[in-house]
């Protein structure tokens, strides 16, 4: 593996689409995600619970494992020298075992701040349907607004910068 | 004029629960979440890389707010151990037995590392009128989380809108 940058700040234009990543839920992603983040919170865990507790139709995604997930899918496309500064995501409805998650993205701006970092915005969205049905159908269960830092040449390292010279 | 109690108007924007995790920040959490998200990024599972980014191993940032989750059970505890306090606190105030989270803002700053002991504290921000919903009827509360490590450094707010709701149509618990 390398630290070589996968996409520099240059690359990027805003209007660019991230290539598409679709996952299918099982109660495994569920209860995995939810033990990872150390949510013990038994709607994640405990389908009687959800069902008839909380009225829901089956165990969910929990918050943080969420944020681990949109995580994943902006430095799958960014590499590991993106540093990301800033995520802000909406939970409209819940992701179930039976879904089929499909993350999408589009770059909303490109910009460098007063310290010389490169940033992209990018507008992610998390739409889920079940894994059989057409995606057309899907619904958006999750919006998620992301500012990552990118580096400007292949030596720029976004994780170098400190204090002042990080606006997240 | 506000219908909100002096219970919730007399903590609105002090910092409460100054919590210390009582336990180290530690690489197996990281293998957990990159294994529940399929996440492969090399900064987190090639010490090369690592070394060359960050000057060694750093925990994924969107970690942050498990170093401060409690244990579900340890010796001396007594009922539910529970994260974020002022947001079961309001649940308690306004009687409202179920809860959501709507909106999640996290800020990232100094990254952190194994070894690390995080500390934070929470703030309650604002609490809205009563709202009705298709959950339910209940009231969206915004609470933001500082968290720091054990130099004092800054590496991460949270920011979460709750509603609290209680079901309409029938007596749910929780």
């Amino acid at each position: 593996m390398t630290a070589e940058a996968r996409l520099l700040l240059g690359q990027v234009a805003v209007g660019q689409s991230l290539p598409e990543l679709a996952i299918d839920v099982t109660p495994t992603t569920v209860v995995l995600g939810a033990l990872a983040s150390r949510d013990w919170r038994p709607m994640h865990h405990d389908y009687k619970f959800a069902t008839e507790r909380n009225g829901v139709a089956d165990i969910f995604l929990n918050t943080p494992n969420q944020a681990a997930w949109f995580e994943r899918y902006v430095t799958d496309w960014a590499g590991p020298r993106a540093r990301l500064g800033r995520m802000k995501f909406r939970m409209k409805t819940s992701v179930f075992p039976g879904h089929r998650m499909v993350f999408t993205a589009i770059v909303t701006a490109v910009s460098t701040d007063s310290a010389g970092c490169g940033w992209v915005s990018i507008d992610v969205a998390l739409s889920v349907g079940a894994a059989e049905a057409d995606p057309s159908t899907y619904v958006v269960a999750s919006t998620c607004e992301v500012r990552l830092a990118l580096p400007d040449s292949p030596t720029d390292n976004p994780w170098s910068r400190s204090g002042e010279q990080w606006i997240p | 004029m506000t219908d909100l109690p002096v219970a919730v108007t007399s903590v609105i924007g002090i910092s409460q629960y100054l919590q210390i995790a009582t336990f180290d920040v530690e690489n197996s959490y990281a293998y957990n979440t990159l294994a529940a998200t399929e996440n492969a990024n090399p900064l987190f599972w090639d010490d090369a890389v690592a070394q060359e980014l960050t000057s060694g191993r750093i925990l994924p940032p969107t970690t942050l707010s498990l170093w401060m989750r409690p244990h579900y059970w340890e010796p001396g505890a007594e009922g539910e151990q529970v994260a974020l306090q002022v947001h079961f606190d309001l649940k308690k105030i306004f009687e409202l037995p179920e809860a959501v989270m709507t909106d999640n803002t996290i800020i990232f700053y100094e990254p952190v590392r194994a070894g690390d002991r995080i500390s934070n504290s929470q703030v309650l921000k604002s609490v809205s009128g009563p709202k009705t919903t298709k959950l339910g009827s209940g009231r969206f509360w915004v609470i933001d989380v500082e968290f720091k490590n054990q130099h004092g450094a800054l590496v991460g707010i949270e920011s979460y809108t709750g509603f609290g709701y209680r079901r309409d149509q029938e007596g749910a618990a929780s």
